[in-house]
């Protein structure tokens, strides 16, 4: 297997705190590859640097093979690769479904189109559509996104990283406060979702991430301290001093 | 149809009709208002394109319009003055100018001040739209802070804009179609990453797109928008003066634009219309009551010279507490 993401001693500061420290980490094509860690360890900061919102200190971030460590954001986006929000980031004004063409709209290259109207346009509609069904939304499409409960916003976060048909998809704690209910629909999602795309998987909830994970690394103060197959990482005795045992 | 684009028609059908009603019965003042109105109003339906729809909170519209003026009155100035040819009087070539003028001095102020947010990014508008007023104020040969008297109207093709009836024709008919280009430009594929990006920024980049070159986009073709209507301004008045364009005169663009209701077509005609007319009205109250005033008090009292202040709460009662401006008062019950 090839590496789609490779990451080299990255490092970020921010005054004294070290949220990344010396990471290095890679993701194969195919693969879903779940970093866990405890609260602070570092994870969202990761995610904001490999989608290029914050610059790292030092480290490089291959994608493709390609140096992207000082791409800007939106042609990374470009590139291949999405991303999804701890703290749920949508366009709250707009409809559900304008969330979603509008992503599907990204897909297709610029949007530098001033006539036709794009909400007429059946291409987006039915694509965005479509995705809506496939996260269970699609009564709520025309729907204020304002207006929709915490759980259906976490769903639409992966509808939109659905959109973008990237090879590889960031998500930063999907499950972030859902419900038991609605986490095992979030497991569900993400099983059917595992195999076509490539995915970075951030999550505190430590039985889904056994249950989705191909791989698992263990973030702890913004460095790798462990990388293995779900037995592993769960017979790893590093891991359980630092980590797990602190749950058990 | 929406109640929001019903009221859109009843006020565009208003003013087709009532001014050249007033006009032919004999009130040719009304007329005068109305072209003033229908001009301001495209000035406010191009600010709402990147106030509105955009989240760019300009302080510094009224450039354009001074901009625009100015690109009609040199070429006549120099056409009376030098004796230069008689293109120097043709409206085409004017509204090119005007156009061409003002989305230079867009995209260049506009790539930097869309660097900034906020706060900076309203100072930093007011500031440049300052620095063309100071620039005009300085360059005595075109008359200063005195101004500049246009001795001829822009010659159009088929119209006279001598006639006032043609010129608020031409200003009527410029209206509507701004509306319905910046129309057409929200509900576009760009329109809505112009939207998406005033409600969340960092989603939109993420998502792929370059917001700062969409923002860009959308201020050029708004400060060009109002550049046409500041050719035609020009026209009206045939006489202009930097004070077109001082920060007071795009802070009465930007208030039209938030009472009428910005984010929406009609608003920004609505505001403007609002705006004049209580204005005209405040005068008119105030100055009826000065000789009352006068008898009572014994002294002379300028009272229509502070038709600001009570215009002024006015304003700020409407958009302090009317969520929307006025399209949103009277459209209430719609999204
Ligand atoms: N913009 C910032 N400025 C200063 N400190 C920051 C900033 N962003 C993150 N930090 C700090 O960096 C560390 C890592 O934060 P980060 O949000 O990446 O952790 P996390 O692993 O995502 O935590 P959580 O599980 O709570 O989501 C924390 O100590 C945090 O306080
Ligand atoms: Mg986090």
């Amino acid at each position: 297997m090839a590496a789609l993401l490779e990451i080299k001693g990255l490092n970020k500061s921010f005054g004294g705190i070290k949220a990344t420290d010396d990471l290095t980490l890679s993701v194969e094509t195919g693969e879903l590859h779940a970093v866990i860690g405890p609260n602070g360890a570092g994870k969202t900061t990761l995610i904001s640097q490999l989608c290029g919102l914050q610059r790292p200190d030092s480290g490089t971030v291959l994608f493709k093979g390609g140096d992207i460590t000082l791409v800007p954001p939106h042609r990374r986006a470009r590139l291949g690769m999405t991303r999804s929000y701890q703290i749920t980031s949508l366009i709250m004004e707009m409809s559900v479904i304008d969330n979603i063409a509008l992503a599907v709209q990204a897909r297709e290259g610029h949007s530098f189109r001033f006539v036709a109207p794009a909400r007429g346009d059946r291409q987006l509609r039915d694509r965005a559509m479509d995705l809506l069904r496939r996260v269970g939304l699609e009564e709520k499409a025309e729907m204020r996104t304002v207006a929709l409960s915490h759980g259906e916003h976490r769903h639409m976060e992966i509808a939109i990283a659905l959109a973008s048909e990237a090879d590889l998809m960031l998500l930063d704690e999907p499950m972030a406060g859902l419900g038991a209910e609605e986490t095992r629909a979030m497991v569900d999602l993400l099983n059917g979702i595992k195999r076509q795309h490539t995915i970075l998987l951030i999550e505190h909830d430590m039985d889904a991430v056994f249950a989705l994970a191909d791989r698992i690394s263990v973030l702890v103060y913004g460095h790798i301290i462990a990388t293995g197959t779900p037995e592993e990482i769960r017979g790893n005795e590093a891991v359980q001093h630092a980590y797990l045992g602190e749950e058990a | 149809m929406t109640r929001k684009s019903l009221i859109t028609l009843v006020v565009m059908a208003l003013l087709a009709i009532l001014p050249p009603v007033f006009y032919w019965t004999g009130n040719a003042f009304y007329l005068d208002l109305a072209t003033r109105l229908t001009i301001l109003a495209i000035a406010a339906v191009s600010l709402n394109l990147i106030l509105g729809y955009g989240g760019m909170i300009s302080f510094g519209h009224a450039a354009y319009l001074g901009l625009g003026a100015y690109a009609v009155g040199i070429p006549a100035f120099h056409w009376l003055y030098d004796g230069i040819g008689d293109w120097a009087t043709n409206g085409l070539i004017h509204i090119g100018i005007a156009v061409a003028v003002s989305a230079i001095f867009a995209l260049i102020t506009g790539a930097i001040c869309l660097r900034t947010r906020g706060v900076y990014f309203i100072m930093i508008t007011m500031a440049f739209a300052q620095m063309v007023y100071y620039l005009i104020v300085s360059i005595e040969h075109y008359g200063g802070d005195d101004g500049l008297v246009i001795d001829t109207r822009s010659e159009l093709p088929l119209l006279n804009l001598d006639n006032p009836l043609h010129l608020f024709g031409l200003a009527y008919v410029s209206l509507v179609v701004a509306m319905l280009l910046v129309n057409m430009i929200v509900n576009s594929r760009f329109g809505m990453v112009l939207q998406a990006a005033k409600g969340n920024n960092e989603r939109t980049v993420t998502l792929g797109f370059n917001t700062y070159l969409y923002r860009l986009t959308a201020y050029v073709i708004s400060g060009a928008m109002a550049g046409y209507a500041g050719a035609l301004l020009g026209n009206f008045t045939t006489f202009i003066s930097p004070e077109m364009m001082d920060w007071r005169a795009s802070g009465e663009l930007m208030f039209m634009v938030i009472l009428g209701g910005a984010t929406t077509i009609g608003g920004p005609v609505l505001g403007a219309a609002a705006f004049i007319l209580l204005e005209e009205v405040l005068v008119d109250t105030l100055g009826w009551l000065e000789s009352p005033l006068h008898s009572l008090l014994g002294t002379e009292v300028e009272l229509s010279n502070f038709w600001h202040l009570p215009f002024g709460l006015l304003l700020i009662v409407i958009v302090l507490y009317v969520r929307g401006g006025l399209m949103g008062l009277l459209g209430r019950g719609e999204d």
